[in-house]
């Protein structure tokens, strides 16, 4: 008689969790696997007519650009590399593996595959920034209609891609404002960047970064920023506002245009932290809430893998009175050719090297383009919906709660409290989020500067479906249980996963952490290779 | 995991004015009525719950006292303890607490856990001070202290990790409490009367991505910021706390911790790197002030941090610093420093002022600046305290 598979995976009508389990090859670093003299590739010898002819080859390269000593490289054969990084892959899991909502602020949306291989082929990939403008028409053309695009979401006036990564870009606006304080001669006197407790703490860490002083708001009663603390903060010292909207609780601030008011009629500016974007696109603008600067994340709004994933892009607006800070160089378009602007007498200088990072550009207005207008505002009217549908579902969970604004609904991300079940339970946050690797799925607690207690932020975007949000949701419903019946379960978790725990404390002691396996060998005085 | 050696003290009386109304329990004629109005003490469960928090600690050994003082509790809980001293059950008092603290600390216990209320702190804090890290169970009517865990789960639990090397780091947490006798009378006067050296962890679900700065950096940058901005000739009333303390240290001046001193700001000096300043008063009470503020015709600043985790400003454990001398220096001249910690613990709950004078605390009530790190500030919000009702001293447990 044959099974039925397919009733297996189900319970009533209702799908059961995921059986999963994580493989655990106990794969050593690749350091450990090195023995001498193995191999890869073995070159041939230079023929002989070759050689007389050229000499030896290391003798054309200048004396100051060659190595003393080949590099520490670990020395393996080629199904060795192979057989190690397949099972270091089988060890993660990675955002194409898991539902991956649980990185809340981190957009983590789906980049589509195509979009990959586009920077990759040899078209992109075997361009040089130093290569003549002449023959870089195609990437400055990709660059000038995404720069149009982001115009038209926001409603500045110029972008500059240059930007590495969004932090990049919030410096480049507390750069532009001291830039344009300076110019008018009030560099000495307005030097007070105002924040709010949860916009993106990168606002208060570049503003100081810039030499400037940060004042941060927290919320009011109601849980929004505080309109009449705003009021108490501005003065003849307010150099400008630097806030995200909505904030990482997903809480948008329902009176921004009055923020902004304020802060100019004080004399500031007004910059917009667009990171959480992907709930606004086509919905709201910068420029229609009365900002001066704006910045845009191309690796999370715009679909380009984020973080490890990336490299990152960030991308700056201004309006037309201050695009003349902008770095440089920006793409310029004259009617027939594409070229690199660089006679900007006021911009505050380069951000970064070149122009920008080109492939993520590339896959990001490729995204864009498969869109258009009205499916950017999808995105948005999706991910905006998948939030506040998992929102109801979690907040269903007993011990689940969304602190500030109760009641209210969030834009594209919720920052969630479990201070309920952990009062009960005595099962931590963090501890949640490691149980649930045991069923395929992760989150993190998220991030500075826990002022919410027991915090866990789940942003689902627009790419995941209605049966994968209830999947997550009943895994979080469930592993809540748990901590009810057998907290101890979920206090040693995971189980399942290919680690099982580790020490924390390292990772804040800067004696004991290491991300090179030469400073791991440094710091622990360990030589398990006949030593040094 | 080397062997561990974890102090325990009850005080079994904790607790016992509570149910029935007698706000506290200091004091054998209390202790005797609680009892007669059919009060039970709550230690000894409070005690089981903590003690059920270090399952998991092989190598552990708990030194404790006699019967009812811990010993009681610790077999409860299925351990076998190593029981010193000597009591008279039914009768301990607070100088056995302090004995056995003394005791303990002296054994060189890796960290004494005690279960009590306000006055229990204190006679912990009277016998080890700062030497000792010691941990509270929260058993007692008060709790103003911030040495005391927020519930007894998180004490064992906290207590677990400190002693499985898991938390390590201290930090020095206030010993709080209000006069018993004038609380019963209906009059709320809290003091500040020392800190215990607590194990810290300032959020079990701090994730990796950001390590944060921790509380000594916000300490030194908030010391480092109030230094630089002073004004020379000016008098600055400097209240109690280790907030404040750092700037003394900062000054390179010594600072009573819970007094209010006064320093006179000099000249910054280029050299040294640092502003001379010159201690003027130690551990001034309020006529010492009033009486500074007329020779220096009211040219003088305040700096204050809330206290603990209850958010006061004025009007708790600085009382010296009274409506009249706030007053006189005036509104603007308040300087509020606070690590963001502390001010994080209390969301979006604002910052409390009770003077005992309606008007000065209008006065204060508001928006105010607070010092939270070098060129860092927050905005504040300043309430008065329309309660009247004792708040919790909030351990950050989370």
């Amino acid at each position: 008689m044959s099974r039925n598979i397919m009733e297996e995976r189900y319970d009533g009508g209702k799908p059961r969790l995921r059986r999963f389990h994580q493989a655990r090859w106990d794969e050593p670093i690749i350091f450990e696997l090195s023995r001498e003299g193995q191999r890869g590739i073995l070159l041939p010898e230079v023929e002989p007519g070759i050689r007389d002819v050229a000499g030896d080859v290391l003798d054309t390269l200048p004396e100051g650009l060659r190595r003393a000593a080949p590099p520490a490289l670990p020395e393996l054969s080629q199904p060795q590399v192979l057989r190690h990084y397949d099972r270091l892959s089988q060890e993660n899991l990675g955002t194409d593996l898991n539902i991956d909502v649980g990185q809340g602020t981190c957009t983590m949306k789906y980049s589509p595959k195509i979009n990959d291989r586009l920077a990759r082929s040899p078209k992109m990939a075997e361009l040089h920034p130093l290569q003549d403008e002449a023959t870089l028409q195609g990437i400055l053309e990709v660059m000038y209609r995404f720069e149009e695009i982001l115009k038209s979401i926001s409603g500045m006036d110029r972008f500059s891609l240059q930007p590495a990564a969004g932090s990049v870009a919030i410096y480049v606006n507390a750069s532009i404002i001291r830039a344009y304080h300076a110019s008018r001669g009030e560099a000495g006197q307005r030097d007070e960047i105002i924040t709010t407790i949860f916009s993106h703490p990168s606002n208060a860490a570049c503003a100081q970064t810039a030499g400037l002083k940060v004042i941060t708001l927290y919320p009011d009663e109601d849980g929004y920023p505080d309109l009449e603390a705003l009021k108490a903060a501005v003065s003849e010292r307010t150099a400008g506002l630097m806030i995200t909207n909505p904030e990482d609780t997903g809480i948008y601030n329902p009176r921004i245009a009055e923020f902004v008011q304020i802060v100019h009629e004080a004399g500031g500016l007004c910059a917009y932290d667009q990171a959480n974007a992907n709930g606004i696109l086509g919905i709201t603008r910068a420029r229609e809430a009365g900002f001066d600067l704006c910045h845009f994340n191309l690796h999370k709004t715009f679909s380009a893998p984020h973080g490890c994933g990336g490299p990152g892009a960030g991308a700056v607006g201004a309006t037309q009175a201050l695009a003349r800070f902008l770095p440089v160089p920006l793409v310029a378009f004259d009617g027939e050719r594409y070229h690199l602007d660089w006679d900007r007498p006021d911009t505050i200088g380069k951000i970064g090297p070149f122009y920008g990072n080109a492939p993520v550009v590339l896959k990001a207005y490729a995204w864009a383009m498969s869109l258009g207008a009205e499916g950017l505002r999808e995105v948005a009217e999706i991910a905006v919906l998948n939030n506040n549908y998992l929102m109801k579902k979690v907040l269903g969970i007993p011990g689940a709660s969304a602190p500030y604004a109760e009641g209210k609904r969030r834009i594209e991300q919720v920052r969630y409290s479990w201070q309920g079940l952990a009062e009960d339970t005595g099962v931590h946050s963090e501890e949640l989020g490691l149980r649930t690797a045991d069923f395929g799925v992760h989150y993190w607690t998220s991030h500075h500067p826990y002022v919410v207690p027991e915090p866990c932020t789940l942003e689902p975007t627009e790419s995941y479906t209605k049966d994968e949000l209830d999947e997550y949701a009943d895994i979080l419903a469930h592993v809540a249980q748990e901590a009810r019946v057998d907290p101890e379960l979920v206090k040693t978790a995971p189980h399942r996963s290919t680690i099982h725990s580790i020490e924390h404390e390292p990772l804040d002691d800067p004696e004991r952490w290491a991300v090179t396996w030469r400073a791991y060998r440094r710091k622990t005085k360990s030589y398990p290779r006949g030593g040094e | 995991m080397t062997r561990k050696e974890l102090g325990l003290i009850v005080n079994p009386v904790a607790g016992l004015g509570g149910r029935v109304g007698l706000k506290g329990s200091d004091g054998a004629e209390i202790q005797r009525r609680a009892k007669e109005l059919g009060a039970e003490p709550r230690a000894q469960e409070r005690t089981l719950e903590a003690l059920s928090k270090l399952g998991g600690l092989e190598d552990l050994q708990i030194v404790t006292y006699p019967a009812e003082m811990g010993a009681d509790a610790v077999r409860a809980a299925g351990w076998e303890p190593t029981v010193i001293g000597d009591i008279t059950p039914g009768r301990t008092t607070a100088g056995d607490t302090q004995q056995a603290a003394r005791r303990m600390m002296e054994m060189g216990v890796d960290l004494l856990l005690f279960a009590g209320g306000d006055g229990t702190a204190r006679d912990i804090y009277e016998a080890v001070g700062l030497e000792q890290p010691a941990l509270g169970i929260p058993a007692g009517v008060k709790i103003h202290s911030a040495v005391y865990a927020t519930n007894p789960v998180s004490a064992g639990e906290l207590a677990r990790l400190y002693l499985q090397g898991r938390v390590a780091s201290l930090r020095e947490a206030e010993v709080m409490d209000i006069d018993e006798e004038a609380f019963r009378r209906g009059s709320l006067q809290a003091r500040l009367y020392g800190y215990l050296r607590v194990p810290f962890r300032p959020s079990l679900v701090q994730s990796q991505k950001v390590p944060s700065a921790g509380e000594a950096a916000s300490l030194g940058g908030i010391a480092e910021d109030v230094a630089e901005k002073m004004e020379p000739g000016v008098l600055y009333i400097i209240g109690p706390g280790t907030t404040t303390r750092a700037i003394a240290q900062e000054l390179g001046l010594e600072k009573t911790l819970l007094g209010v001193d006064v320093v006179e700001s000099g000249q910054w000096s280029v050299d040294r790197d640092r502003r001379a300043a010159r201690l003027v008063a130690a551990d001034a009470n309020e006529a010492q002030l009033l009486a500074l503020l007329d020779e220096h015709e009211d040219k003088a600043k305040i700096i204050v941090t809330p206290i603990g985790g209850q958010g006061y400003l004025f009007g708790r454990g600085n009382q010296q610093i009274s409506p009249r001398v706030i007053e006189r220096v005036g509104r603007e001249n308040i300087t509020v420093v606070s690590t963001p910690g502390k001010l994080h613990v209390l969301g979006s709950r604002p910052l409390l002022v009770d003077t005992g004078d309606r008007e000065v605390d209008e006065l204060l009530s508001g928006y105010l600046m607070v010092v939270t790190g070098y060129n860092e500030r927050a905005v504040r919000r300043v309430a008065t305290d329309g309660s009247n009702q004792t708040h919790r001293g909030d351990f950050h447990l989370v």
